[in-house]
Protein backbone atom coordinates (compact mmCIF):
# COMPACT_ATOMS: atom_id res chain seq x y z
CA UNK A 1 0.00 0.00 0.00
CA UNK A 2 2.91 2.36 1.28
CA UNK A 3 4.78 1.91 -2.07
CA UNK A 4 1.56 2.14 -4.08
CA UNK A 5 0.74 5.92 -2.98
CA UNK A 6 4.37 6.62 -2.97
CA UNK A 7 4.21 5.26 -7.24
CA UNK A 8 1.42 7.54 -7.84
CA UNK A 9 2.99 10.57 -5.81
CA UNK A 10 6.22 9.95 -8.19
CA UNK A 11 4.35 9.62 -11.34
CA UNK A 12 2.40 12.84 -10.28
CA UNK A 13 5.53 14.70 -9.84
CA UNK A 14 6.99 13.42 -12.96
CA UNK A 15 4.22 14.64 -14.90
CA UNK A 16 4.37 17.95 -13.30
CA UNK A 17 7.59 18.71 -14.18
CA UNK A 18 7.01 17.97 -18.20
CA UNK A 19 7.23 20.83 -19.97
CA UNK A 20 4.03 22.43 -21.65
CA UNK A 21 4.13 22.46 -24.97
CA UNK A 22 4.45 25.88 -26.08
CA UNK A 23 1.72 27.74 -28.06
CA UNK A 24 1.71 27.74 -31.57
CA UNK A 25 2.30 30.62 -33.34
CA UNK A 26 1.47 32.37 -36.67
CA UNK A 27 3.64 32.10 -39.41
CA UNK A 28 4.99 34.34 -41.13
CA UNK A 29 7.52 33.70 -44.23
CA UNK A 30 7.25 36.84 -45.68
CA UNK A 31 8.72 39.04 -43.05
CA UNK A 32 11.80 40.45 -43.17
CA UNK A 33 14.53 41.52 -41.74
CA UNK A 34 14.64 45.22 -40.90
CA UNK A 35 18.01 46.55 -41.63
CA UNK A 36 20.99 44.72 -42.47
CA UNK A 37 23.79 45.87 -40.65
CA UNK A 38 27.13 45.51 -42.92
CA UNK A 39 30.96 46.58 -41.85
CA UNK A 40 33.94 44.45 -40.93
CA UNK A 41 32.42 41.85 -43.19
CA UNK A 42 29.72 40.58 -41.03
CA UNK A 43 26.31 41.21 -41.73
CA UNK A 44 23.90 40.90 -38.82
CA UNK A 45 20.33 40.17 -39.70
CA UNK A 46 17.76 42.44 -36.83
CA UNK A 47 14.33 41.82 -36.54
CA UNK A 48 11.25 42.52 -34.21
CA UNK A 49 9.54 39.85 -32.73
CA UNK A 50 7.28 39.75 -36.46
CA UNK A 51 10.10 39.20 -38.47
CA UNK A 52 11.57 37.49 -36.21
CA UNK A 53 9.03 34.49 -35.40
CA UNK A 54 9.57 32.42 -38.58
CA UNK A 55 12.65 31.21 -36.80
CA UNK A 56 10.14 29.28 -34.64
CA UNK A 57 8.12 27.98 -36.76
CA UNK A 58 9.91 26.52 -39.63
CA UNK A 59 8.03 23.20 -41.11
CA UNK A 60 10.66 21.06 -43.15
CA UNK A 61 11.34 18.27 -40.84
CA UNK A 62 14.92 19.99 -40.06
CA UNK A 63 15.61 20.18 -36.23
CA UNK A 64 16.20 23.50 -35.06
CA UNK A 65 18.05 24.66 -31.88
CA UNK A 66 17.29 28.29 -31.46
CA UNK A 67 19.67 29.95 -28.38
CA UNK A 68 18.58 33.18 -26.94
CA UNK A 69 21.89 34.90 -25.41
CA UNK A 70 24.02 37.90 -25.03
CA UNK A 71 27.22 39.01 -25.16
CA UNK A 72 27.24 40.70 -21.67
CA UNK A 73 25.53 37.19 -20.33
CA UNK A 74 28.10 35.35 -18.31
CA UNK A 75 26.10 31.74 -18.22
CA UNK A 76 25.08 32.21 -22.08
CA UNK A 77 28.86 32.73 -23.20
CA UNK A 78 30.20 30.01 -21.22
CA UNK A 79 27.72 27.67 -23.43
CA UNK A 80 28.11 28.77 -26.30
CA UNK A 81 30.86 26.79 -27.61
CA UNK A 82 28.71 23.99 -26.82
CA UNK A 83 26.31 25.27 -29.33
CA UNK A 84 28.63 26.04 -32.05
CA UNK A 85 30.09 22.15 -31.46
CA UNK A 86 26.71 20.71 -31.32
CA UNK A 87 26.31 22.86 -35.12
CA UNK A 88 28.86 21.09 -36.15
CA UNK A 89 29.13 17.69 -35.14
CA UNK A 90 24.80 17.26 -36.15
CA UNK A 91 25.20 19.07 -39.55
CA UNK A 92 24.35 15.93 -41.51
CA UNK A 93 21.75 15.18 -39.11
CA UNK A 94 20.01 17.92 -40.47
CA UNK A 95 20.24 19.77 -37.39
CA UNK A 96 20.56 23.88 -37.64
CA UNK A 97 21.82 25.96 -34.55
CA UNK A 98 20.78 29.72 -34.52
CA UNK A 99 21.73 31.67 -32.21
CA UNK A 100 19.47 34.60 -30.84
CA UNK A 101 21.43 38.00 -29.86
CA UNK A 102 19.53 40.17 -27.33
CA UNK A 103 21.96 42.60 -27.09
CA UNK A 104 20.96 46.60 -26.87
CA UNK A 105 21.46 48.15 -30.48
CA UNK A 106 23.87 50.55 -29.50
CA UNK A 107 26.55 47.83 -29.08
CA UNK A 108 26.05 45.94 -31.95
CA UNK A 109 29.06 47.59 -33.71
CA UNK A 110 30.69 48.35 -31.08
CA UNK A 111 30.41 44.66 -28.70
CA UNK A 112 28.58 42.14 -30.77
CA UNK A 113 29.92 42.21 -34.32
CA UNK A 114 33.39 42.71 -32.61
CA UNK A 115 32.26 39.20 -30.69
CA UNK A 116 31.00 37.21 -33.88
CA UNK A 117 34.41 37.81 -35.30
CA UNK A 118 36.50 37.37 -32.45
CA UNK A 119 34.74 33.86 -31.50
CA UNK A 120 34.20 32.95 -35.17
CA UNK A 121 31.14 32.10 -34.56
CA UNK A 122 30.12 29.51 -36.99
CA UNK A 123 25.92 29.27 -36.40
CA UNK A 124 24.10 31.67 -37.78
CA UNK A 125 23.72 34.62 -35.37
CA UNK A 126 20.79 37.11 -36.24
CA UNK A 127 20.06 39.59 -33.55
CA UNK A 128 16.52 40.29 -31.89
CA UNK A 129 15.63 43.64 -31.06
CA UNK A 130 12.28 43.93 -29.71
CA UNK A 131 11.29 46.36 -26.38
CA UNK A 132 7.73 45.54 -26.24
CA UNK A 133 9.13 42.06 -24.22
CA UNK A 134 6.02 41.35 -22.21
CA UNK A 135 4.22 40.78 -25.36
CA UNK A 136 6.81 38.42 -27.12
CA UNK A 137 8.00 36.46 -24.86
CA UNK A 138 5.20 34.35 -24.08
CA UNK A 139 4.87 33.80 -27.71
CA UNK A 140 8.07 31.78 -27.52
CA UNK A 141 6.53 30.01 -24.51
CA UNK A 142 4.52 30.68 -22.21
CA UNK A 143 6.37 29.61 -19.09
CA UNK A 144 9.72 31.71 -20.25
CA UNK A 145 10.04 33.97 -17.20
CA UNK A 146 12.39 35.72 -19.37
CA UNK A 147 16.18 34.88 -17.87
CA UNK A 148 19.01 34.18 -20.28
CA UNK A 149 19.95 31.66 -21.64
CA UNK A 150 17.26 29.92 -22.81
CA UNK A 151 16.85 27.62 -25.51
CA UNK A 152 14.27 26.11 -28.12
CA UNK A 153 14.73 23.03 -29.92
CA UNK A 154 12.30 21.79 -32.15
CA UNK A 155 11.17 19.97 -35.38
CA UNK A 156 7.89 20.74 -37.58
CA UNK A 157 5.41 20.58 -34.54
CA UNK A 158 7.53 18.89 -31.45
CA UNK A 159 9.41 21.55 -29.87
CA UNK A 160 10.79 21.92 -26.02
CA UNK A 161 11.36 25.19 -23.91
CA UNK A 162 14.18 25.24 -21.89
CA UNK A 163 15.26 28.68 -19.14
CA UNK A 164 18.74 26.85 -17.88
CA UNK A 165 22.42 26.93 -18.92
CA UNK A 166 23.27 23.37 -20.69
CA UNK A 167 26.98 21.49 -20.83
CA UNK A 168 27.60 19.35 -24.07
CA UNK A 169 25.84 16.58 -22.63
CA UNK A 170 22.79 17.64 -21.55
CA UNK A 171 22.51 20.18 -24.78
CA UNK A 172 23.24 16.24 -27.10
CA UNK A 173 20.72 14.75 -24.71
CA UNK A 174 18.23 16.74 -25.49
CA UNK A 175 18.79 16.92 -29.24
CA UNK A 176 18.90 13.45 -29.62
CA UNK A 177 15.53 13.09 -28.30
CA UNK A 178 14.56 15.17 -31.87
CA UNK A 179 16.39 13.13 -34.20
CA UNK A 180 14.60 9.10 -33.62
CA UNK B 1 -0.90 -0.45 11.96
CA UNK B 2 -1.98 -0.89 8.41
CA UNK B 3 -3.84 2.90 9.30
CA UNK B 4 -0.81 4.37 10.59
CA UNK B 5 1.44 3.40 7.79
CA UNK B 6 -1.45 4.30 5.61
CA UNK B 7 -1.25 8.07 7.38
CA UNK B 8 2.61 8.22 7.36
CA UNK B 9 2.86 7.21 3.31
CA UNK B 10 0.22 10.22 2.92
CA UNK B 11 2.03 12.61 4.94
CA UNK B 12 5.07 11.43 3.71
CA UNK B 13 3.16 12.16 -0.03
CA UNK B 14 2.14 15.38 1.27
CA UNK B 15 5.40 16.94 2.22
CA UNK B 16 6.98 15.97 -0.94
CA UNK B 17 4.46 17.26 -3.10
CA UNK B 18 4.47 20.76 -1.71
CA UNK B 19 8.08 20.75 -0.91
CA UNK B 20 8.91 20.85 -5.28
CA UNK B 21 5.79 23.08 -5.41
CA UNK B 22 7.84 25.53 -3.66
CA UNK B 23 10.93 24.83 -5.55
CA UNK B 24 9.64 25.18 -8.92
CA UNK B 25 7.72 27.57 -8.52
CA UNK B 26 7.67 29.97 -5.61
CA UNK B 27 4.82 32.68 -4.73
CA UNK B 28 2.27 33.17 -7.01
CA UNK B 29 -0.35 36.21 -7.14
CA UNK B 30 -2.26 36.00 -3.65
CA UNK B 31 0.27 33.77 -1.89
CA UNK B 32 0.73 35.05 1.42
CA UNK B 33 4.70 36.10 1.78
CA UNK B 34 6.60 35.02 4.65
CA UNK B 35 8.56 36.90 6.68
CA UNK B 36 12.65 37.54 6.25
CA UNK B 37 15.45 39.52 7.52
CA UNK B 38 18.45 40.01 5.27
CA UNK B 39 21.74 41.95 6.04
CA UNK B 40 21.05 45.68 4.58
CA UNK B 41 24.01 48.05 3.11
CA UNK B 42 24.26 49.92 6.36
CA UNK B 43 24.95 46.42 8.37
CA UNK B 44 21.57 46.27 9.80
CA UNK B 45 19.30 43.57 9.32
CA UNK B 46 15.71 44.64 7.86
CA UNK B 47 12.54 42.43 8.06
CA UNK B 48 9.73 42.38 6.09
CA UNK B 49 7.86 42.47 9.71
CA UNK B 50 9.45 46.16 10.21
CA UNK B 51 6.84 47.26 7.44
CA UNK B 52 4.43 47.21 10.26
CA UNK B 53 2.56 50.90 9.34
CA UNK B 54 2.83 50.52 5.45
CA UNK B 55 -0.05 49.46 2.83
CA UNK B 56 2.92 47.47 0.85
CA UNK B 57 6.13 46.73 0.17
CA UNK B 58 7.90 47.12 -3.51
CA UNK B 59 10.58 44.08 -3.24
CA UNK B 60 12.59 44.72 -6.42
CA UNK B 61 15.53 41.77 -6.66
CA UNK B 62 18.27 43.75 -8.56
CA UNK B 63 21.97 43.53 -8.73
CA UNK B 64 25.31 45.79 -9.77
CA UNK B 65 26.19 43.89 -12.55
CA UNK B 66 23.29 43.18 -14.99
CA UNK B 67 22.70 45.84 -17.83
CA UNK B 68 19.38 45.61 -17.59
CA UNK B 69 19.18 45.75 -13.85
CA UNK B 70 21.52 49.25 -14.87
CA UNK B 71 19.30 50.17 -17.28
CA UNK B 72 16.45 50.35 -14.61
CA UNK B 73 18.53 51.44 -11.61
CA UNK B 74 16.89 55.18 -11.54
CA UNK B 75 13.60 53.65 -12.81
CA UNK B 76 13.93 51.85 -9.36
CA UNK B 77 14.70 54.92 -7.50
CA UNK B 78 11.96 56.99 -9.00
CA UNK B 79 9.25 54.01 -7.66
CA UNK B 80 10.33 54.93 -4.59
CA UNK B 81 10.40 58.65 -4.20
CA UNK B 82 7.11 58.37 -5.51
CA UNK B 83 5.34 55.95 -3.41
CA UNK B 84 7.71 55.22 -0.48
CA UNK B 85 5.10 58.10 0.95
CA UNK B 86 2.34 57.05 -0.10
CA UNK B 87 2.96 53.68 1.69
CA UNK B 88 4.31 51.75 -0.73
CA UNK B 89 8.40 51.63 -0.20
CA UNK B 90 10.95 50.08 -2.54
CA UNK B 91 12.96 46.85 -0.85
CA UNK B 92 15.43 45.93 -3.31
CA UNK B 93 17.40 42.73 -2.84
CA UNK B 94 20.52 41.18 -4.48
CA UNK B 95 19.85 37.42 -5.46
CA UNK B 96 22.88 36.64 -6.87
CA UNK B 97 26.32 34.60 -5.69
CA UNK B 98 28.94 37.30 -4.90
CA UNK B 99 31.34 34.56 -5.37
CA UNK B 100 30.20 33.92 -8.51
CA UNK B 101 29.45 37.47 -9.35
CA UNK B 102 32.36 39.71 -7.77
CA UNK B 103 30.39 42.92 -8.99
CA UNK B 104 27.69 41.72 -6.64
CA UNK B 105 29.74 41.93 -3.77
CA UNK B 106 28.31 43.36 -0.43
CA UNK B 107 31.50 46.10 -0.34
CA UNK B 108 30.50 46.70 -4.20
CA UNK B 109 26.58 46.82 -3.12
CA UNK B 110 27.67 49.47 -0.80
CA UNK B 111 29.74 51.43 -3.31
CA UNK B 112 26.66 51.29 -5.49
CA UNK B 113 24.24 52.47 -3.61
CA UNK B 114 26.39 55.34 -2.16
CA UNK B 115 27.16 56.29 -5.67
CA UNK B 116 23.65 56.52 -6.90
CA UNK B 117 22.18 57.30 -4.02
CA UNK B 118 19.54 54.83 -2.86
CA UNK B 119 17.00 55.80 -0.23
CA UNK B 120 15.81 52.24 0.21
CA UNK B 121 17.15 49.26 1.44
CA UNK B 122 19.85 46.93 -0.69
CA UNK B 123 19.75 43.66 1.18
CA UNK B 124 22.07 40.72 0.49
CA UNK B 125 19.90 37.63 -0.04
CA UNK B 126 22.81 35.92 1.95
CA UNK B 127 23.28 32.08 1.03
CA UNK B 128 20.52 32.65 -1.76
CA UNK B 129 17.86 31.55 0.36
CA UNK B 130 14.79 34.41 -0.10
CA UNK B 131 15.06 34.71 -3.74
CA UNK B 132 14.04 30.99 -4.60
CA UNK B 133 11.18 31.42 -2.11
CA UNK B 134 9.81 34.03 -4.42
CA UNK B 135 10.74 32.51 -7.39
CA UNK B 136 12.51 35.18 -8.41
CA UNK B 137 14.48 34.03 -12.12
CA UNK B 138 16.40 37.07 -12.85
CA UNK B 139 17.55 40.89 -12.00
CA UNK B 140 15.74 43.21 -11.88
CA UNK B 141 12.21 40.90 -11.08
CA UNK B 142 9.75 43.09 -9.24
CA UNK B 143 7.22 41.07 -6.71
CA UNK B 144 4.51 44.02 -4.97
CA UNK B 145 2.94 42.87 -1.91
CA UNK B 146 -0.20 44.15 -0.30
CA UNK B 147 -0.55 44.62 3.13
CA UNK B 148 -3.95 42.84 4.11
CA UNK B 149 -5.27 41.90 7.60
CA UNK B 150 -1.16 42.09 8.59
CA UNK B 151 -0.13 40.08 6.09
CA UNK B 152 1.98 40.60 2.83
CA UNK B 153 -0.11 39.19 -0.07
CA UNK B 154 1.11 38.89 -3.57
CA UNK B 155 -0.52 41.17 -5.54
CA UNK B 156 1.71 41.88 -9.23
CA UNK B 157 4.96 40.15 -10.22
CA UNK B 158 7.23 40.97 -13.44
CA UNK B 159 8.52 44.08 -15.07
CA UNK B 160 8.63 47.91 -14.15
CA UNK B 161 7.12 49.37 -17.69
CA UNK B 162 7.21 48.03 -21.27
CA UNK B 163 10.49 49.60 -22.49
CA UNK B 164 13.96 49.01 -21.01
CA UNK B 165 15.99 50.69 -23.45
CA UNK B 166 14.52 54.39 -23.27
CA UNK B 167 12.49 55.14 -20.23
CA UNK B 168 10.96 58.25 -22.16
CA UNK B 169 9.37 55.93 -24.74
CA UNK B 170 7.97 53.94 -22.12
CA UNK B 171 3.57 53.77 -22.71
CA UNK B 172 2.77 51.15 -19.73
CA UNK B 173 4.02 51.38 -16.28
CA UNK B 174 3.37 48.23 -14.94
CA UNK B 175 4.65 48.71 -11.47
CA UNK B 176 2.99 52.25 -11.23
CA UNK B 177 -0.48 51.16 -12.66
CA UNK B 178 -0.46 48.59 -10.04
CA UNK B 179 0.38 50.34 -6.89
CA UNK B 180 -1.94 52.88 -7.80
CA UNK B 181 -4.75 50.81 -8.38
CA UNK B 182 -4.29 49.41 -5.13
CA UNK B 183 -3.82 52.68 -3.04
CA UNK B 184 -7.71 53.22 -4.91
CA UNK B 185 -8.84 50.02 -3.91
CA UNK B 186 -9.23 48.65 -8.02
CA UNK B 187 -8.27 45.75 -8.57
CA UNK B 188 -5.00 45.36 -10.29
CA UNK B 189 -5.33 45.02 -14.30
CA UNK B 190 -1.93 43.46 -15.00
CA UNK B 191 -0.95 41.50 -12.71
CA UNK B 192 1.81 39.41 -14.33
CA UNK B 193 4.52 40.70 -16.56
CA UNK B 194 7.40 38.83 -18.64
CA UNK B 195 10.85 41.14 -19.39
CA UNK B 196 14.23 39.58 -20.19
CA UNK B 197 16.56 39.94 -17.42
CA UNK B 198 19.65 38.29 -15.73
CA UNK B 199 19.41 34.80 -14.83
CA UNK B 200 20.47 35.02 -11.29
CA UNK B 201 24.02 33.56 -10.77
CA UNK B 202 24.44 30.65 -7.82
Amino acid sequence: MKLKVIFIALIAIVSCKEEKESEKVVNNETEIAIKVIDSNSIDLEVYDFNGFEKFLNKNNNKTYVINFWATWCGPCVKELPYFEKLNEAYKNDDVEVILVSLDFPYLYESKLKPFIKEKKLASKVIALNDVDMNTWIPKVDVNWSGSIPATIIYKNDTRKFYEQSFTYEELTKELNQFLN
Amino acid sequence: MKKSIKLISFVYVLVLVSAFTVRDGGYKIGDVVEDFSLKNIDGKTVSLSDYKNSKGVIVVFTCNTCPYAVMYEDRIMDLNTKYATKGFPVVAIMPNNPEAKQGDSYEAMKERAKEKGFKFPYLMDEGQKIYPKFGATKTPHVFILQKKDGLHVVEYIGAIDNNYQDASAVTIKYVEEAVDAMLTGKEVFEKETKAIGCSIKV
